[in-house]
């Protein structure tokens, strides 16, 4: 980690990054209903100008010699006593690139929302949302510490919720923006309380001064903290055992699921952990859990892709899956930290073509979700189809398409780990290559070729199915992610370039030779993935298939379509005891402490009612209790006295 | 004659007057039966008194028949209020002071 300078020329105007979105925000959410008329263009607009002083800003650090790190100075955002949080932005190859994904990728997902959006009637608002998420993930990516991190970090969790929720009339995606929210929270535990684990240890929670002083914290301690962030990663990028969200997360607009699954929310786990490489490093266990979380969920994340037969969630558990490579190669240290931003940016590309092309598709076939109602589209949608297989022939890494340089590079990674390791981590990514080839196949078997299988239905709201191009707004998007899942990657990888160029914050990309040698585990991929094509085309692509989802299948796929019992094991182990938890609380204070209260209340009414009693209104027998009265004291004068 | 039986006689017409005062139930009748008391109560003071050899005892019983006298004049009226009124001299009747 290098020591940043203060930022200087263009650099000293970084915060327009963020203050470009959050204008556009603050305007269209303030402006109301005035701003409807061109609300979206404000919206377009404010991520364009952001993603163009983006790439200045880019090409200027890049002019730079020495270590191209530099630090902008704000103001003091909390000083107290021992406490000063400086708000501040770091500007170094790491962030500017995520600056270059999220501004990027967001300026073209704005682009097709207004196509995909039209016919919306809170458009607006919907822009509002999407300038306030890019804003909070430019926070989180450029804040020079922990706590700003952490700022930008809610603000992400925030705008999902709103996003996700868009249809909010509908149930399930109000409970879906809800779980997201929650399963999220659980995740920010985490990460706050590693932050405050190096407050209390380090007494600061700057980047620079964390990092140069790792090496005062204990063993114990700075394990624990990879282990918390680790918790916070998993929650906002969907890993094991936080992964349930994501899928659900579908039930919003399609260029939300593109824009949270490719550039900004879900790649925030990898970033955290990325950027916090010094205190990884430091931790070997930390960095095995992290390689065990990643290459768990990578094969969860494939299993469960093979039985969906919703276009979106299919690509959704994709994500997962994907996502568990990235942290897989961060886990690995040294070795994987560039890997992993080269898959996440190659990644940013050709997720967000394929969830463009889904969106596209469900645009021209009545927003069915479907994939068994779909077939033969490719006639329908040639953009649509030639932009959705170039994505996907990047993901399943085909020769020199990007998802073969980042993803192989992964999985060579994993193998050259030394010993058991190398074995178990490699093979898990080599396997996840193969099933990720078959699922992904299946995809494009069953929406873009075989029979055309809409022409006899109808869509739920009793339409015929027309499928048909999207407007322009939507292809061109979708044409310049595809020119990127193809090209992408190669530059990256030719010269090393990235890694390179992420040297100042990574560190210099390790070789290592472990158990499986780089050209070995190329062909082995290959195979593997050939394998899986292969499979997917005995299977769909040879025969016809059934519209209604065969329900006579192996124990396997019946898991697979319960999400592996993810949410069943979720719910057993965390929501119910939840729940008796809240129960017993209520039983408790309507039963002990309302009935300790109400009972004393009862206790003196009541008897109370009873001692009214006495008054008769009877004249003798207030005359006999007179009596029987002077006779007790008499009684008791007459013992003190004779006794 | 010792001064005893004269107690003796006064707390038995005490005693009189407080079972009269708690069993009848006509008004007139409860009202003799209190003056029976302090009667009972005047005699128990003059032979106090006369026991004590002084005249404080007696002085008292005065008291005891100057206020006696009051209490008729008021309690009269109240009773023949309430019979004008409710036609009845029973004190069970008017029992309307409860709770």
């Amino acid at each position: 980690m290098t020591e940043p300078v203060a930022a200087s020329g263009i650099g000293s105007l970084a915060w327009l990054l963020l203050a470009l979105p959050a204008f556009g925000a603050t305007v269209l959410l303030l402006g109301g209903r005035r701003t409807d008329k061109w609300g979206h263009l404000l919206g377009c607009a404010t991520v364009i100008a952001s993603f163009a002083y983006g790439v200045a800003l880019f090409f200027d650090t890049i002019g730079q010699t020495g270590e191209r790190t530099s630090e902008l100075h704000l103001f003091d955002w909390i000083p107290v006593n021992a406490l000063n949080v400086e708000f501040g932005l770091r500007l170094d190859p790491l962030s500017l690139t995520f600056v270059l994904l999220i501004t990027g990728v967001g300026s073209l997902i704005h682009i097709y929302s207004i196509g995909y959006m039209a016919h919306e009637a809170g458009r607006r608002k919907f822009f509002a949302y999407l300038n306030l998420f890019v804003a909070a993930m430019l926070l989180l990516v450029l804040g020079n510490g922990f706590v700003t991190l952490y700022f930008g970090w809610e603000g992400v969790g925030l705008a999902s919720y709103l996003l996700i929720g868009w249809y909010q009339y509908k149930p399930e995606a109000a409970s879906a923006a809800k779980k997201a929210f929650l399963m999220n929270r659980v995740g920010d535990l985490g990460l706050a309380i590693g932050i405050f684990i190096l407050f209390k240890e380090l007494g600061t929670t700057q980047y620079t001064e964390v990092f140069a002083r790792v090496g005062e914290l204990s063993a114990a301690e700075v394990t624990a903290v990879t282990l918390l962030l680790l918790l916070g990663a998993c929650g906002k990028s969907g890993q094991f055992p936080l992964q349930a969200w994501l899928p659900d997360a579908m039930a919003g607009p399609t260029p939300v699921s593109a824009l949270i699954h490719a550039a900004t929310m879900v790649t925030a786990g990898v970033y955290l952990i990325a950027r916090s490489n010094p205190i990884y490093n430091a931790s070997a266990d930390g960095r095995l859990v992290v390689m065990i979380i990643g290459a768990v969920t990578l094969l969860l994340g494939c299993v469960i892709g093979c039985a969906y037969d919703d276009f979106k969630k299919v690509l959704a558990y994709s994500t997962v899956s994907q996502i568990g490579y990235m942290i897989l190669a961060v886990g690995l240290g040294p070795v994987g930290y560039a890997l992993g931003i080269m898959h996440l940016l190659t990644h940013g590309f050709f997720k967000a073509g394929l969830f463009l092309g889904a969106g596209s598709v469900m645009h021209g076939m009545n927003d069915e979700g479907n994939i068994r109602r779909m077939g033969g589209l490719w006639r329908k949608m040639p953009i649509t189809f030639v932009t959705w297989t170039l994505g996907y022939l990047a993901l399943i890494g085909f020769p020199f398409l990007s998802g073969y340089f980042s993803k192989d590079a992964i999985i060579a990674a994993a193998f050259s780990e030394h010993g058991w390791r190398g074995w178990v981590f490699g093979g898990a990514a080599a396997l996840g290559a193969g099933i990720t080839a078959f699922y992904m196949t299946r995809l494009l078997f069953l929406v873009f070729l075989g029979k055309a299988r809409w022409q006899d239905l109808k869509s739920e709201d009793g339409r015929e199915y027309h499928p048909h191009e999207s407007g322009l707004t939507m292809t061109v998007p979708m044409i310049l992610l595809a020119v990127g899942s193809v090209g992408a990657g190669a530059f990256f990888a030719s010269g090393d370039n990235l890694a390179n160029w992420l040297a100042p914050s990574l560190g210099e990309l390790q070789e290592q030779h472990g158990v499986l040698d780089h050209n070995v585990v190329n062909f082995l991929v290959l195979g593997l993935s050939a394998l899986g094509v292969l499979v997917a085309w005995l299977f769909f692509g040879r025969s016809a298939q059934p519209v209604e989802r065969p329900e006579r299948v192996s124990f396997v796929v019946r898991a697979a379509r319960n999400d592996l019992y993810g949410n069943a094991l979720n719910e057993a182990l965390f929501a119910r005891p939840g729940t008796w938890l809240t129960r017993a609380l209520v039983f408790v204070d309507n039963k002990g402490v309302d009935g300790l209260v109400n009972g004393s209340a009862a206790l003196l009414g009541g008897s109370s009612g009873r001692l009214r009693r006495l008054q008769t209104g009877f004249v003798r027998s207030y005359a006999l209790s007179m009596l029987l009265g002077a006779i007790f004291v008499l009684g008791a004068l007459l013992m003190v006295r004779f006794s | 004659m010792t001064p005893t039986y004269y107690l003796l006689l006064s707390a038995l017409l005490f005693s009189l007057g407080a079972v009269g005062v708690l069993v009848r139930r006509n008004a007139i009748v409860v009202f003799m039966c209190v003056e029976l008391m302090l009667n009972a109560v005047n005699l128990s003071l003059v032979t106090f008194a006369r026991i004590n050899g002084g005249l404080g005892g007696q002085v008292m019983a005065f008291f005891v028949m100057v206020v006696a006298a009051a209490e008729v004049v008021v309690g009269l009226t109240i009773i023949m209020a309430i019979f004008k009124t409710r036609r009845s001299a029973s004190v069970d009747d008017s029992n309307l002071l409860k709770y």
